[in-house]
Order: C-alpha cells, then structure tokens, then sequence
C-alpha cells in the first residue's frame, strides 16, 4: 500500500504540488488525471525518489521513502515522462545494465529479461540499436525496464504520449495486463485513457487532490448537476416567465429562440430530476414541450469543472497567493 | 557501482571518445620517447612524462566532458535517480570507469623504460616512481573534470570549462612571480576569498544572517592576524598557489623524489571533488 500524506514541492515562489494526500490499494491500476503542469509528473518524481519533497510524507509498505530509498527504490518501477533510454545501447545491453543496477543476479537475471521483453513485445528489436527504434519500441524498452527486478509498484508517467493510435492501443492493453500482477499508477491528460484502463481514478489540479474513485463513482458523485435541455413553443419571456414560477430550478440559460421555438437549458436544483415538474408546468400555461433531455453529468464534464478554474476562488489566503502564481 | 562502471566503459570504446583519449596519450608518449630518448639519447622516462604531462589539459575535458552533462541532457539521469542505488556509488562507478580507459593507454607507456633498457641503462625506479605520479595526478584530474561535468547539461561547456581550470593550475607556480608577497596582498586575497566563502554559503543556505556572520568572524580574525603578526601572512599567496599547482607537484617525481606528500595530495584533490560531484547530484534531487 502506498500512502501520500501532505506533500508539498515549492520552486522558487511556485507551488508544483500543494498538500496533496491519497492513498493507493495493492493490486489496483490507478490514473493520475489533471492538465498540464497540474504536478502530475513532480508527485511520481517524489513517489519514485527521483526528487525531494518540501513536505509531507511517502511511504510504500510502511517504508519512508525518505529514510529508505534504497529500499523503496528496490519495489518501484518507474518509467519518466521521457523514457530514460542510452541511445548507443542495444534494448538487450540496456535491460541487462538496468537488472544488474537493480540487484538482479545471475540465472534470475535472463530470466527476468526474457520475461519483460516477451511482456512488452521486443524480442525482435533486442539487437538493434535504441536510437534506430521508433517512439513506440522505445517506450516499449522504457516500460520493459520498469519491470525489472519485479517490483510490486510500476510507476507510468504518460506512458503513450506521442504515440500512434495503434501502438496506444497496444500500450494500453499491456498496462491492463501489468495489473494482473502489479500495483500501477499511471499518469495522463487523456479522460478517455484512464477511464479505459484504471480502476480508479485521482484527479488533480494545480496540485492538488480534487476527485478521486471509481470512474462510476465519481459519475454517479457528480449527477448532482444534472441538467435538462429543452426546447418549447413560445417565445423567449414566456419560457422564461413560466419557469421563473417553478420550484426546484437553480438556473435557467436561454439557448436561442427561432421561429416561435425557445431553446433553453435549465438547470436542476440539489441533483433533482425536474422533468415532471416542467411537464406539468409548460402543460398548465398551454405551452407545448417540444423536446426534452436530461443530461448527466459525464466525466468528461468533471473533469474540466475541476481543473479549468483557478483555486483562487475554493478557499483562503494561500489558494488565492497560489492563483497568481499561476497566472504569472 | 558494478554495472554502472561495467556499462561506462563500454560506452568510451562504443563512441570514439575512448579510443580518442588512447590515442592523445599514446601519441604524446611516442612522441617525447622519439625527441627525448631516441634523439637526444637520455635514458629518463620520467623525462617524457613530464613533457607530456600537459596533454592532460586535453584528455582529461575529452574523457570527462560527457559523464553527467549529457546524462542530463538526454534525461537518463531519472534513471540514476530511480535505481536502488546510493549516489555516491553510482559517482564512483562513474570515476573508476574514467580512470580505466585513462589507465589502459597508461599500461602501454608503461613498457617504454622496459624497451628502452635495451639499449642502455634504464633507472626503474625513478621511472616507475614517476608513473605512479602521472597516474595520481590524472586520477585527481579526472575528479575535477567529473565535478564540472556535473554542474551543467551541455557538453561543450563542461569541456572548455575543464579544460580552463586546468590551464589556470598549469599556469599558477609561474604566475606567483607577478604576485606581491607582501602582507597586505595576502589580507586582500584572503579577504576575497572570505566573500567567496560567505557568499557561497548565502546561495547554499539562503540565510543572509549565518553568511554575514561568517563573513564578519573571518574577517576579524584576518585584520586580527594582519595587525599583529603581519609575518604569517606574507607570502601566504604565493605559498598557497605553489601547493595548489597539482602539476608542479609532478615535477618532485622527475627529479627522483617519489613524494608520498603529493600522492596524498592528489588524493585528497580526487577525494574533495568526487564530493563535490556526488553533492551536485544531490542537489539536484532537492532543489
């Protein structure tokens, strides 16, 4: 298990990561989502022990990461945003370098390169120089040296940037595998990706944790603001003049009005589901509901209400300093 | 530190720079042994050495320049960073791995007193003495390189940079004539060196008031000792400068004292800068 209590990373009078705290269940795949420069990559840096932390606490099986990077370092694999990769070796040499840094000896050590070049499919290229791969064998070495010394943490910072839609695909079904027998935690700016691979999702932005769970979780989390479109028979200050009447609506967006037809989305007070309410409602005024849809909150909707405001806003003092730092 | 200094090797004889580090060393040893021996007929080896012994402001920025600059530039120091070993290993594969291809073209001079002691009388000891002074002396080198390799990400910077400090070393002993002894120089110099020191402290701690603190103690203890014993510090300069010289050092080897002073010394310079490098890394962990 992996626990991320308070962690904090300053540069300069920038706030990369700002108290940021999560928890990571063994045997899961997990997928970091935020835009970027939300500190994504910083917090793996930290998680990894590539990088120092300002404050707060990372520990793996109860192990600081702090006190006990050897250690720590011996159960994570991790593959940077850039694949670490020396371009003048052959993807054999550089695995068996990677395994025998890692502590990986002997008979044990083929073993093990055998096994992740079949996993990450690269037995063809073993020979072939790494600066004469393409960018998806290349991350293919990155995600093969990840794996060895059969760490139970793989730690994946975008693992298919710049990739084809092909090799994405491929990419993405060996990290479903990878699940089977790993703990992972991948990083991304796609929605579609980690809904598609992870088992549970954190969303952060601008450094900060601000949803985390389930891709179903989170949806039925946030059907609160669920909203009706709709479009009726009248014009826009009848429409209008009716709902203003009604109980349960917050907000009312007019969309357009054309031929006698408004269009207007309105918006649903506490999560309720209004559509009877606005049947009834438009039918007493003897007004004809033409269409009517109610439309959930997806992901996708989530997702840019967490991370395209700026935090200034949510809270105090420190979020609004940390605001203009954004901004400058 | 196995396969980091197993994988460093490798790479000097995968590139050119290996064979290029190689080929300076053995053709400069060719070359002297011709004049010196073979032309001039002097049965000293040591003499070739010392004659050579400048060809380190080229090798060394040659074999060094890369070590962690261009692991920076192509980010494959993540993967130093990641992997379960301590850094200071990982600093130390890295320099053995240097002083190896440094000492196989080293091995081959080797055999020159042996030929030459064919044609006449060769004196071993002096020879071989001043061997161990050459390989000293470059192994300290190789540390200096290896440090300001690690303060930047561009090659060619980390090369020119090596390759003026040793220049400034090469030349320290014969600028210490144009250097005043008197007393009151070397309170300016110490002074300038007491900023140095406070304001290095003022970058690595960013507490203005330990730097000012620092720089106060020191200073009174300097205009101290210029008011009362203005002996002690004249000629300070230049006696620090002579000591500092690591190529001057080499020459007590030529002239047939194997100076132990200096093997210390060198190994001390190896030991300060490898310290330096494996801090430097560190920093960038934290900063």
């Amino acid at each position: 298990m992996i626990e991320v209590n308070n962690l904090t990373k300053v540069y300069g009078n920038h706030t990369a990561v700002d108290d940021l705290s999560f928890t990571v269940e063994d045997g899961r795949i997990y997928g970091l989502l935020g835009p970027n420069g939300a500190g994504k990559t910083t917090t793996m840096n930290i998680m990894t022990g590539c990088l120092g932390a300002t404050s707060g606490v990372v520990r793996i099986d109860g192990l600081d990461i702090f006190d006990e990077p050897e250690k720590i370092k011996r159960k994570v694999g991790y593959l940077p945003e850039l694949p670490p990769l020396y371009p003048d070796m052959t993807p054999m040499e550089f695995l068996e370098f990677v395994a025998k840094a890692r502590g990986v000896t002997g008979k044990e050590r083929t073993e093990q390169i055998e096994k992740v070049m079949e996993i990450t499919g690269i037995e063809e290229m073993q020979d072939r120089l790494i600066k004469n791969l393409s960018k998806g064998y290349r991350q293919r070495v990155g995600i093969a040296q990840a794996l060895l010394g059969n760490p139970e943490v793989v730690i994946l910072d975008e693992p298919t940037v710049g990739l084809d839609p092909k090799q994405i695909i491929e990419i993405r079904d060996l990290i479903k595998n990878l699940g089977k027998d790993h703990t992972v935690i991948l990083s991304s700016h796609i929605l579609g990706e980690v809904q598609a691979v992870c088992d549970h999702i954190l969303i952060i932005s601008h450094g900060r944790l601000v949803a985390s769970g389930t891709p179903n979780d989170l949806e039925k989390q946030f059907t609160g603001s669920s909203t009706v479109d709709l479009s009726v028979k009248a014009d826009q200050a009848r429409a209008t003049e009716i709902l203003a009447g009604m109980d349960g609506v917050s907000d009312v967006e007019v969309k357009s009005e054309a031929d006698g037809v408004t269009e207007l989305r309105v918006s649903a007070q506490d999560g309720g589901d209004v559509r009877e309410a606005l049947f009834t409602a438009f039918s007493k005024a003897n007004v004809p509901i033409l269409n009517m849809t109610l439309s959930k909150a997806s992901l996708e909707d989530i997702f840019l209400e967490f991370t395209g405001e700026e935090p200034a806003q949510n809270k105090r003092g420190k979020e609004a300093r940390h605001g203009r730092n954004l901004r400058a | 530190m196995g396969a980091i200094y197993e994988r460093e090797v490798k790479s000097y004889f995968n590139t050119m720079t290996g064979y290029l580090v190689c080929a300076f060393l053995l053709m400069f040893a060719g070359v002297y042994v011709m004049a010196y021996n073979l032309n001039y007929g002097y049965p000293n080896f040591e003499y070739v050495l010392q004659g050579m012994s400048f060809i380190f402001m080229i090798v060394v920025p040659i074999l060094t320049m890369r070590s962690v600059a261009e692991e920076r530039r192509q980010k494959t120091d993540q993967l130093l960073y990641a992997l379960p070993v301590p850094m200071t290993r990982i600093v130390l594969g890295k320099y053995f791995a240097m002083v190896t291809v440094f000492l196989l073209p080293t091995a081959l001079i080797a055999l020159y007193p042996l030929l030459l002691s064919s044609f006449g009388t060769v004196s071993f000891i002096t020879a071989y003495g001043s061997l161990v002074g050459f390989i000293f002396m470059g192994a300290a080198f190789i540390a200096v390189g290896l440090f300001i390799s690690s303060l930047t990400e561009n090659q060619a910077i980390a090369a020119v940079l090596c390759f003026l400090a040793l220049l400034v070393n090469y030349f320290l002993t014969s600028t210490t004539e144009f250097v005043s002894e008197s007393s009151t120089a070397s309170f300016v110099a110490v002074t300038v060196i007491i900023v140095l020191i406070a304001l290095l402290l003022r970058v690595m701690t960013k507490n203005t008031f330990v730097s000012v603190v620092t720089f106060l103690a020191l200073e009174v203890a300097n205009v101290i000792v210029l008011a009362f014993s203005p002996d002690t510090l004249s000629g300070l300069l230049t006696t620090a400068m002579e000591k500092l010289s690591l190529f001057d050092r080499f020459d007590n080897f030529v002239g047939g004292v194997f100076d132990i002073t200096s093997l210390v010394f060198y190994l001390v310079t190896a030991g300060v800068f490898l310290f330096f490098t494996v801090q430097s890394l560190e920093k960038r962990r934290w900063s």
